[in-house]
């Protein structure tokens, strides 16, 4: 494809896709040329910073941003399958940096969109893809950043409507946080752990088959809770539903 | 009250293994975002009033020599006598002189977290004084012999029938049972009349001090403040200083937000002013009146990165809607103010490194922010103590260096993806068959609670490179 006028679009891959569940970003990458748009993965990119960030690192997490911005900052549009790196970039960045470099970051944040809210309220994606047999009941994980630093709720709701034709089948308290948290998990899993059970309950209460969210770091978190548990629930992210990719093992499943 | 904030790692993790705890903590956290919601729908003009009482209380704060002066110049025309407590201690021995001038034997108090801070009861304790808690939670935590586990619910831990069983233990009962809540109640309000008659001195806090009158505000839904206030002959007003306000209508401004965001209510039973001593044509009140105000550390606050922690109006919701606080309760912190602006809090107000746990006690949720009414980025200050952690090097080495050696090799993609590569290829190779792991060297902390699950396959640059060059 070679239009001028299709969006630009830079996939920023997230890490965690990259290295755990590459699935989730071929289906960005399907999504977002369904949507006619032209994509590009920068091959250099890395991770956005977000660990070190988070455990209060500056210093490890300054140079991670710098390197980020210069490879991202000529894109039309920079997407991300993950509400929190898009967050990161969007949110964080122009607080941890100064002069200059603080600016370069206001203008990518400008333009940098988490994947379901780009493809609903930028490109306006409509077109079903094939689902040749309807989904199972599905329930939905409002992870945090993408909820409270990207505005990201109706979004994914209303792409599975229009795409799958499925209805989210809404869990209690479906924005409270699964104690995921980046380090936090690690640093104290017996109250991550506590909160990824809440959430699991939440989720069983609902009787779906599907728990999906828009975040990978969330969901690796509840699936390897569910796993530990013995819960039968399968946790896949929501770009893999949304391009039709649901016959693969879910996170955490092995290969039967 | 003893600050041991150090304990956080112990205290959490038996409070997640007390069962019928946690199912009630989890009750509460269902309740309360509830009832601030549907407040918060209703009133419909929250963001422009928080807007307005940020700002209101950013103003005072910068400059809060000219409204302490302002203050202490009208609260002593009004008759007050006006202290100031640089320190915990200090504030405490202004009190039990004030006492002693009055040979007082018995103080009534008001629920007052700033004397929390300070351990005043047992202070005056020792000194020979019978101190009575009257808020009702408090009296509750005061005859448990606990301390409270939240700010405006002290008493939030309890179980209707714990508190029964401990009126059951410590008051001469006769034949009664207490079955109902309100026989609970009248149990309790029967005691604490007999105090207020009683008291020789009442000690209240203040929610708000109101610079140009010289007036201080409390908010109760009992009652108790005022009978502490105007029941016995000496009133004693126990505060910090960043509690002032510039007028009476940015009290009430302040207090619209306070109170729906911690109960609510659209306001709470009582809102009083308080002005001074009993005036020649009063029938009531106190003869005498002082006003403490403690600083603490706050000064130093005020000059720090932390200052907008100084804009809390110590409503609650933050801790309400925790799911941190919910899942390990609020004596799991181990200081007087818990949750997220008690994990700012605390730290500065003892050390970094006694409240080490404290500022990672946080998954940066953000929903803590999302309803704090003074709009203090709750999660942006914790982040930033953690930085402080760092830099002081009270983070374990470990974690340091770990957190440097990721950025050394994501810094370096030829490295980072030879790394990748090798290390998640053969960890899908081993994995694949039961997709996820239940040990894994280096991710004890992940592995302790839930399992690994395994990478899919090779990464997704090795695919999408491998196809890119098949397209070419
Ligand atoms: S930090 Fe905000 S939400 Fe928490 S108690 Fe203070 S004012 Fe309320």
């Amino acid at each position: 494809m070679n239009d001028t006028t299709a969006p630009q679009v830079s996939l920023f891959v997230t890490c965690l896709a990259d290295l755990m569940r590459p699935s989730v970003a071929f289906a960005a990458l399907r999504l977002l040329e369904q949507a006619g748009c032209e994509v590009s993965v920068p091959t250099e990119q890395t991770c956005c910073g977000q660990p070190g960030y988070n455990s209060g690192e500056f210093a490890s997490a300054i140079p991670l941003a710098k390197r980020t911005i210069e490879l991202f900052e000529h894109a039309e549009y920079v997407v991300a399958p993950s509400g929190s790196c898009a967050g990161m970039i969007a949110h964080h960045y122009p607080r941890l940096l100064e002069g200059a470099w603080r600016e370069r970051a206001l203008a990518l944040a400008e333009k940098t969109w988490e994947l379901t809210s780009f493809l609903t309220d930028v490109v306006k994606l409509d077109t079903a893809p094939a689902h040749p047999t309807a989904l199972p009941p599905i329930t939905y994980h409002d992870s945090c950043a993408g909820l409270r630093e990207m505005g990201v709720r109706e979004q994914p709701r209303q792409l599975l409507k229009t795409l799958c034709d499925v209805e989210v089948a809404e869990m209690h308290q479906s924005d409270v946080c699964c104690g995921f948290g980046g380090t936090f998990c690690a640093k104290m899993p017996g109250i991550s752990a506590q909160m990824a059970d809440d959430k699991l309950a939440s989720a069983a209460a609902t009787e779906a088959a599907i728990l999906t969210g828009g975040d990978l770091g969330c969901l690796l978190n509840l699936a390897g809770r569910a796993r530990r548990e013995g819960l039968a629930i399968e946790v896949r992210h929501v770009a893999e539903i949304l391009s039709g990719d649901l016959y693969g093992p879910a996170i955490g499943e092995g290969d039967h | 009250m003893e600050n041991h904030s150090e304990l956080f790692y112990a205290l959490s993790h038996d409070a997640l293994s007390d069962g019928p705890e946690v199912k009630r903590r989890a009750a509460m956290a269902q309740f309360l975002p509830l009832m601030r919601d549907m407040a918060m729908d209703e009133f419909g003009a929250f963001e422009e009033l928080r807007q307005h009482v940020k700002r209101v209380r950013q103003h005072t704060l910068d400059n809060l020599d000219y409204y302490l002066a302002r203050f202490e110049l009208e609260a002593t025309n009004n008759g007050n006598q006006v202290h100031f407590a640089s320190d915990g201690a200090e504030l405490n021995s202004i009190v039990l002189d004030i006492c002693q001038q009055h040979n007082a034997r018995r103080v009534a108090k008001g629920k007052s977290m700033v004397t929390e801070e300070t351990g005043l009861n047992h202070y005056l304790e020792r000194g020979g004084l019978d101190v009575v808690e009257t808020d009702l939670g408090e009296y509750i935590v005061q005859q448990a012999g606990e301390t409270p586990s939240h700010i405006v619910g002290p008493a939030l831990h309890k179980s209707r029938e714990s508190i029964r069983d401990l009126f059951l233990e410590k008051h001469a009962l006769g034949e009664r049972e207490l079955n109902e809540p309100a026989d609970i109640v009248a149990e309790a309000r029967r005691v604490l009349r007999e105090t207020f008659l009683t008291a020789d001195v009442g000690i209240i806090g203040a929610n708000a001090l109101v610079a140009d009158t010289g007036y201080s505000m409390l908010v109760t839904n009992e009652g108790n403040g005022d009978l502490c206030a105007n029941l016995p002959s000496v009133l004693i007003v126990c505060t910090t200083l960043d509690r002032l306000l510039p007028r009476g209508e940015d009290a009430s401004a302040m207090q619209r937000l306070l109170v729906r965001s911690a109960t609510g209510q659209p306001q709470t039973c009582y809102t009083s002013f308080y002005s001074g001593p009993r005036r020649e044509d009063d029938s009531d009140g106190p003869l005498e009146t002082h006003i403490v105000l403690l600083d603490n550390e706050r000064t130093d606050i005020l000059a720090s990165d932390y200052r907008e922690v100084l804009q809390c109006i110590r409503c609650g919701a933050c801790m309400n809607h925790c799911p941190i606080f919910a899942a390990v309760g609020g004596h799991s912190y181990g200081s007087v103010y818990p949750g997220p602006v008690g994990s700012v809090l605390t730290p500065l107000l003892s050390s970094l490194e006694q409240a080490e746990a404290l500022p990672n006690a946080c998954t940066s949720c953000g929903r803590c922010a999302e309803v704090c009414p003074a709009d203090i980025p709750l999660p942006d200050l914790l982040r930033d103590l953690r930085h402080d952690l760092s830099e002081q090097k009270v983070t374990p080495r470990r974690w340091r260096f770990g957190m440097r050696l990721h950025a050394f090799v994501a810094a370096r993609p030829g490295l980072y993806r030879a790394l990748t590569n090798l290390g998640f290829g053969l960890l899908a190779r081993l994995g694949r068959k039961k997709g996820s792991f239940q040990h894994l060297p280096l991710a004890g902390g992940w592995t302790s609670a839930r399992d690994f699950p395994a990478p899919q396959g090779k990464t997704f640059m090795a695919q999408y490179q491998a196809r890119q060059a098949i397209d070419e």
